[in-house]
């Protein structure tokens, strides 16, 4: 744009060159700060007694049962709310009706109402003294205390991620190509598989990894509802949480660390399919 | 095959789209459905191609009701006002996008695919752009893929929503012809929604004058001129 106008001249959107650098300054600064620095502090942290006491803490039988129960945890409530926000977005994008304005707000209330609200919940709904809960454990398969009342937490947690990503796209996409698809023979499933989901699939897998490191980090709901057994119930975040306070830090950072590293993986993924996709990503988008 | 609609009416919510209207359409007619805007254009033909189920009326396709069937059941080439093309598919994938969704059975192999395909490349005119996808493409040229993609289901009825509605004067006039050419070529009952009356007159056999949710006349481009049956037509097609 600019190249069409004289050089006294800003584009409209153009801030005055002082300011810019400001901008850019308190940016960089903020990320430093904010991102970079508790990073840093994380691993070093960790490694401040070598590379073998990190590893040896993660060794640990404790330790490695929290390891396990993060990752299974995960890998049951990652699938789940991928489902449930795309059942979500589909219902909510693809068909009018009464209330909908509603269920959207619905929707959103996991990120408002506090982790250990949630956890509380749970633990009235599903708790031994609960009609549900009791005859749960009466049947050998207690909620709470145990593996599924920390899935569920998690999975009301992170519900919102998947679904407040495809919504907007979905929207934004219509009807139109799904009605194409069906009026060229296609079922309901085929059009779903074949038209939908490709259209979709960045959002897709963009909230997808949200709800991965946000599942995996969670600790206020979990912490009500697990009852923090130790080798049991006692996931990542918690048992970080109960080292630091043992003032263990090298086993806590070095967990910490692996948590860090956990996260960090699902976003370079995601970076990496993206670069390996740009192409049909542009395409896309410039549509 | 020929086309009946029989007192069909169509209600949103609160709002009524469609009065009872009735329409027969002959086997092998090119049908213009006209009228301005809000008059229930879109909304009939949807409910011809099975997107949208009328409040009431039957739909009768070669004299048996049809008003039941499923979208895809009714076999229509439907053409998309913004054309609905598959973002993320390539020309030829688009094309062959109803032949794959055929039941196994029915499927044909991938040679007669290409094959199909390619044909359908060269009726529209555009036989080298199998490769590309939707945004490497003009309007135009957006137009005629949908139209192939429509045809390659080897449908029973040809329907197309504002099929030239928003590409420029000179390409609208090639395009135009371009349909009339395919239409006489396959033979397809087709009815084409559009608020440009020069387009309607010239193209079509049978003009079909729609006006909040009523059909105020039906004839021929000729008859419709020389005798609009009411003030509304008068008006329409003198504005
Ligand atoms: N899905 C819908 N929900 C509610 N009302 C609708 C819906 N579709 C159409 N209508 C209403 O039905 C009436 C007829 O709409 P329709 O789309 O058939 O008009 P049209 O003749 O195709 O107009 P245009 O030339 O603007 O496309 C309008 O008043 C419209 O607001
Ligand atoms: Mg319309």
């Amino acid at each position: 744009m600019s190249d069409t106008t004289l050089p006294t001249f800003r584009a409209a959107t153009e801030e005055a060159p002082f300011l810019r650098i400001a901008l850019i300054g308190i940016a960089v600064a903020g990320l430093a700060v904010l991102v970079f620095a508790p990073l840093a502090v994380v691993f070093g942290e960790a490694l401040r007694e070598g590379w073998l006491a990190a590893v040896e803490s993660l060794g640990h039988r404790d330790a490695r049962s929290a390891i396990w129960l993060t990752l299974t945890i995960t890998a049951i409530a990652v699938p789940l709310n991928a489902a449930f926000g795309i059942a979500a977005a589909w219902f909510i994008t693809k068909f009018d009706f009464r209330g909908k304005a509603f269920l959207i707000t619905l929707i959103d209330l996991p990120f408002s109402v506090s982790p250990v609200v949630a956890g509380l919940c749970i633990v009235l709904l599903f708790g031994a003294n609960s009609a549900i809960g009791g005859w749960m454990v009466a049947q050998g398969w207690p909620i709470v205390f145990a593996i599924p009342g920390i899935v569920l937490a998690t999975v009301f947690v992170t519900f919102p991620f998947v679904a407040r990503e495809l919504i907007p796209v979905m929207i934004e996409q219509g009807r139109a190509e799904e009605e194409a698809a069906l009026t060229l023979g296609a079922s309901g499933w085929r059009t779903f598989r074949t038209v939908t989901l490709p259209n979709i699939r960045w959002a897709l897998l963009y909230g997808t990894l949200l709800c991965t490191a946000r599942a995996m980090g969670e600790f206020g709901a979990v912490a009500v509802v697990s009852g923090k057994i130790r080798g049991q119930t006692a996931t990542m975040p918690i048992t970080i949480e109960m080292l630091y306070n043992e003032y263990l830090s090298v086993a806590a950072f070095s967990m910490a660390a692996l948590l860090t590293a956990l996260a960090l993986v699902t976003l370079l993924l995601k970076t990496l399919l993206e670069l390996r996709h740009a192409d049909q990503l542009a395409a896309i988008r410039r549509h | 095959m020929h086309i009946d609609i029989d007192e069909i009416a169509k209600t949103f919510g609160g709002t009524t789209a469609l009065l009872p209207v009735s329409l027969n359409i002959p086997s092998g007619a090119l049908v213009a459905l006209l009228g301005p805007s809000g008059s229930g254009k879109t909304t009939l033909l949807r409910i011809l191609g099975g997107l949208e189920f009328p409040t009431s009326g039957r739909v009768l396709f070669n004299g048996q009701d049809a008003t039941g069937l499923t979208v895809q059941e009714r076999r229509a080439g439907f053409v998309f006002q913004s054309y609905a093309l598959f973002r993320h598919m390539t020309v030829f994938d688009n094309i062959a996008y109803g032949l794959r969704a055929r039941p196994r059975g029915q499927r044909p192999n991938k040679a007669e695919i290409t094959r199909r395909v390619t044909k359908l490349l060269d009726l529209i005119q555009l036989p080298d752009i199998a490769g590309r996808y939707p945004t490497q493409l003009s309007g135009g040229q957006r137009q005629r893929v949908a139209l192939a993609r429509a045809l390659a289901i080897e449908p029973r009825m040809l329907l197309l929503d504002e099929p030239f509605g928003a590409l420029d004067a000179k390409v609208r006039k090639e395009l135009r012809q371009g349909l009339r050419d395919i239409h006489d070529e396959t033979g397809l009952t087709t009815v084409f929604v559009t608020h440009d009356q020069d387009e309607a007159m010239e193209l079509a056999d049978l003009v079909v004058v729609m006006s909040m949710g009523r059909i105020e006349q039906i004839g021929k481009p000729g008859d419709i001129r020389a005798k609009p049956a009411t003030e509304f037509v008068r008006d329409f097609i003198s504005a």
